[in-house]
């Protein structure tokens, strides 16, 4: 009994500083204890595997309370964290790769792999921030005219990029530079488009950024314990210490901690209304008149469930329902984003991603499950909650040629006409 | 060549620290030799051996038909037989309309797609990894089945009405390309074996690169054509006359090298190239402006259903007067000259086509340097694979696509149209009255007194 908690002390990361290590000559992280010299003096006294499990543990409350800071303190300082944790996700990454390539030596691609990171977070930015600070954008005279040809000048900006490759190709390194060309893009493909995602979550009001990502860190704490205390078949071969009662308990637990979670935020209009930015007071602000996503209404509980229960009908959040979608994407598809990154620790051989957190690693170790999430979400809201956004369609059209003008009006009054909603003789 | 033995001898080295380190690691972590050849690969570009030379695919025909001549000038009579073919099977498929366009830009981009992943597959021995080769085929479906669905649904707006179960496949779209795409992500998780992950993560990063590269430029290439095949042609003409008229220039005056990558390249035959590529594309658009055929945006007409190119033609295809500026007045003799506005646009085109175009073939070259590759496949004689003819094509796409909307055109109005459909019917409502008012004021529609 002793000996099985102790394979099942960690989570997502590999086994802890007890175990052999797993390295060859050239490891890429320095081994190091960088645990605050705080937590090393309270703690001296315990055992090291107990020490171990008090450091993760207060970590965690301490990430925890930072998360809900930043919450308190409003989308602009969490845009900042969304772009912050960003760079040092791509930073750690392509950390990596030059340790497994050994090619600190290569001419240009620190800048080049910065500078492409740097087009296409310009890139990105400008897109989301041209819809969201319309009015702004169009008052400024230089803003407007980066606005409007957006998309010639970050391709600009990715071509003299792509040119400096191409130009500082070296013969001899040929192979290498391409390896880490390709390996800037997924990295960038992966990390820049996802925090992206999340900011657009963000926008859409704040319980669709803190929701799913609650569930997430909910999904892993719920299925360690589970695992730490009924454990017994292992899950997937490629992370040992996964096993099926952690991952069936961490699914249920985190389905009832979405809903209630949901039910506790659905109250608050600083969380549900979508974030704007006012031009007068020039900050952000969430107010609105709650869409009805967030206003109670009356279910029917079905027969089934009614006997367990025992009430007929209850009243909750339509968004609640939507919850329980996000909690089991988070509990059953989230893991695989933890398998992806536990695959490539071991395929390149390195035990975390960096070393910036004691006790779990790199930043990456933390957020590794949240990527596959924040793209369910987008695309979850893009198809199910929200369609296009009517002033913006509007500002298309108005920007269109007066012949197309009139199709589109025409074939909308026949759509409209067509489906009753307007009458044929009526002049709106 | 001392440096590659220094760098041999260093890899030797640390590969022993690494066998000591790895036998102290314990059975968890047994050292796969597979694995440590491959990062000895890393390590030095000259460990590789050569992929075989080709074979010669010179059809028969040919090779009878030009058994006299010696071996220099058979090639250049096999390269130059072979583009006169292309060349001509591009007319013929232009002729044919819209929709033979379409196939043959998704047929080109298989082809592509396929050339550059056995690249991978001969670069890291992995043809037998388990299920790579069914989720490569199966990303690449994935993909084009999302780009498709975004593009198409536009265009076939009327015919995608009338059909119910087409309605729940656009409404959806996104959400069901998301769970196609994440399907195949979790099967290539589940196929993780543990000899093999560092393989198989780097097949999983080339899929997604080649992905990346040649079906998001195909459907760009379709988006063009769209647009009017104008804006198809005219870009890959530029392309392929840089092409030959770099190589003639280079042939005849060849003499300063380019650049390091392509030592074959010379300065004359770039600047030659240029100035030549863009008096054609002046020319070529001279003569495609005037018809409606190559001007039109190509529309799907769902009574006929079929492509139709008909249209009033817009502003860029109608004759100007322009004034000729004073510096090629005293050249030319005329004080104004009559032109269509497109052929300006054709001037950056054709730029773009000759300066930076070429990056593309140095990126390809590169890369078939980097992995001792001569040609990226052996389907055309004479000239390698499809890729080989279109590695500068790429960049011109995206340019094209690019340049079309930051500057011709603003959004595309069946777009506009579809989300608007899909509107909750009192937004619908609140921006019909939005657009009448502004249609009123504008004087675009009369106000009527009923309806």
């Amino acid at each position: 009994q002793e000996s099985e908690p102790e394979n099942k002390l960690d989570g997502e990361t590999a086994s802890d500083s007890e175990s052999k290590s797993e390295f060859g000559g050239s490891s890429p992280v320095p081994s190091s204890d960088d645990t605050p010299e705080v937590l090393n003096r309270a703690l001296s006294n315990l055992s090291s595997r107990w020490k171990n499990w008090w450091v993760r543990g207060i970590l965690t409350l301490a990430m925890i309370t930072f998360f809900f800071i930043i919450i308190y303190l409003g989308p602009m300082v969490l845009m900042t964290i969304v772009m912050c944790v960003q760079i040092k996700c791509f930073h750690e990454i392509i950390t990596i790769g030059y340790n497994v390539y050994h090619s600190y030596d290569l001419p240009w691609f620190r800048t080049l792999s910065w500078y492409f990171l740097l087009c296409v977070n310009y890139f990105f930015y400008g897109e989301t921030v041209t819809d969201y600070f319309f009015t702004l954008v169009q008052r400024e005279e230089p803003l407007r005219i980066l606005s409007k040809y957006h998309r010639f000048i970050s391709f600009a900006l990715y071509l003299t990029g792509f040119c400096m490759f191409v130009l500082s190709l070296v013969k001899k390194h040929y192979r290498l530079q391409f390896y880490m060309f390709g390996w800037t893009h997924v990295t960038l493909l992966i990390v820049v488009t996802q925090s992206h995602l999340i900011i657009h979550n963000l926008f859409e009001g704040m319980i669709w950024f803190i929701v799913p990502i609650s569930c997430v860190i909910c999904n892993d704490i719920m299925a360690y314990m589970f695992g730490f205390f009924f454990g017994r078949t292992p899950l997937i071969k490629l992370s040992p210490k996964k096993t099926w009662e952690g991952f069936i308990g961490g699914f249920f637990s985190t389905v009832l901690f979405g809903l209630l979670l949901s039910y506790v935020m659905s109250g608050y209009r600083c969380f549900t209304c979508p974030v704007e930015f006012n031009n007068d007071t020039n900050s952000f602000t969430v107010d609105c008149e709650p869409s009805e996503l967030f206003q109670l209404q009356e279910y029917n509980i079905p027969v089934l469930l009614q006997s367990v229960v025992g009430w007929k009908t209850v009243r909750m959040y339509p968004f609640q329902i939507h919850s329980i979608a996000l909690s089991t994407f988070a509990s059953l598809i989230g893991p695989f984003g933890g398998f992806f990154a536990s695959g490539f620790k071991r395929a390149f051989k390195i035990k975390d991603f960096a070393n910036t957190i004691p006790g779990h690693g790199g930043i990456m170790d933390r957020f590794d499950c949240q990527y596959l999430m924040a793209t369910f979400v987008n695309v979850y809201i893009a198809s199910f909650i929200r369609g296009p956004n009517p002033s913006k369609l509007i500002q298309q059209f108005l920007t269109l040629r007066p012949d197309q003008q009139l199709h589109i009006f025409n074939t909308l009054k026949a759509h409209l006409v067509d489906r009753g909603i307007l009458g044929s003789l009526e002049d709106a | 060549m001392s440096a590659r033995r220094r760098r041999r001898a260093a890899a030797e080295q640390e590969e022993e620290e690494e066998e000591e380190e790895a036998a102290e690691a314990g059975s968890d972590k047994e050292v796969d030799l597979e694995e440590r050849l491959h990062e000895l690969d890393l390590r030095s570009d000259s460990d590789i051996p050569d992929v075989p030379p080709p074979t010669d695919s010179t059809p028969e025909i040919l090779k009878r038909a030009l058994s006299g001549l010696s071996a220099r000038w058979k090639n250049w009579w096999i390269r130059g037989i072979l583009s006169l073919a292309m060349i001509s099977g591009f007319f013929l498929i232009i002729y044919l309309g819209s929709f033979m366009l379409m196939l043959l830009v998704l047929s080109i981009q298989v082809k592509c797609y396929h050339e550059i992943i056995t690249i991978g597959y001969r670069v890291y021995h992995s043809y037998d990894l388990p299920w790579f080769r069914s989720l490569s085929w199966y990303f690449l479906l994935c993909v084009n089945y999302f780009f498709y669905g975004e593009t198409v649904a536009d265009y076939f707006a009327t015919f995608v009405q009338r059909r119910e179960q087409l309605q729940f496949l656009i409404r959806y779209h996104r959400f069901i390309s998301f769970a196609l795409y994440l399907t195949g992500f979790c099967m290539f998780v589940l196929s993780l074996v543990k000899k093999h992950y560092r393989l198989q993560f780097y097949m999983f990063a080339w899929t997604h690169v080649t992905l990346l590269i040649t079906v998001t430029q195909s459907h760009l290439v379709i988006q063009n054509l769209f647009e009017g095949m104008i804006w198809f042609l005219v870009p890959i003409s530029s392309v392929i006359c840089n092409d030959i008229t770099a190589y003639i220039f280079g042939f005849f005056f060849g003499r300063t090298p380019l650049i390091k990558l392509s030592p074959k390249k010379t300065w004359e035959g770039f600047i030659g190239g240029f100035f030549s590529t863009v008096v054609f594309g002046f020319i070529f658009s001279y003569f495609l402006a005037q018809h409606q055929y190559f001007v039109c945006p190509v529309e799907y007409n769902s009574e006929t259903n079929r492509f139709v190119t008909e249209c009033e033609p817009s502003e860029l295809f109608q004759m100007k007067k322009y004034s000729v500026p004073p510096l090629l007045q005293a050249v030319l003799g005329w004080e104004t000259v009559n032109m269509y506005p497109f052929q300006m646009h054709s001037f950056a085109l054709s730029t773009f086509a000759s300066l930076i175009g070429p990056f593309g073939g140095f990126f390809a070259s590169g890369f078939k340097r980097a992995f001792k590759i001569k040609d990226f496949a052996d389907t055309i004689p004479g000239h390698g694979g499809i890729m080989d003819r279109f590695d500068c094509q790429y960049l011109m796409a995206t340019f094209v696509h690019v340049y079309i909307t930051s500057f011709i055109r603003g959004p595309n109005p069946s777009k506009l149209l579809k989300q608007l459909l899909i509107l909750q019917p009192e937004q619908q409502l609140s921006v019909y009255k939005t657009l009448k008012s502004h249609l009123v004021e504008k004087g675009i529609l009369q106000p009527s007194l009923r309806g």
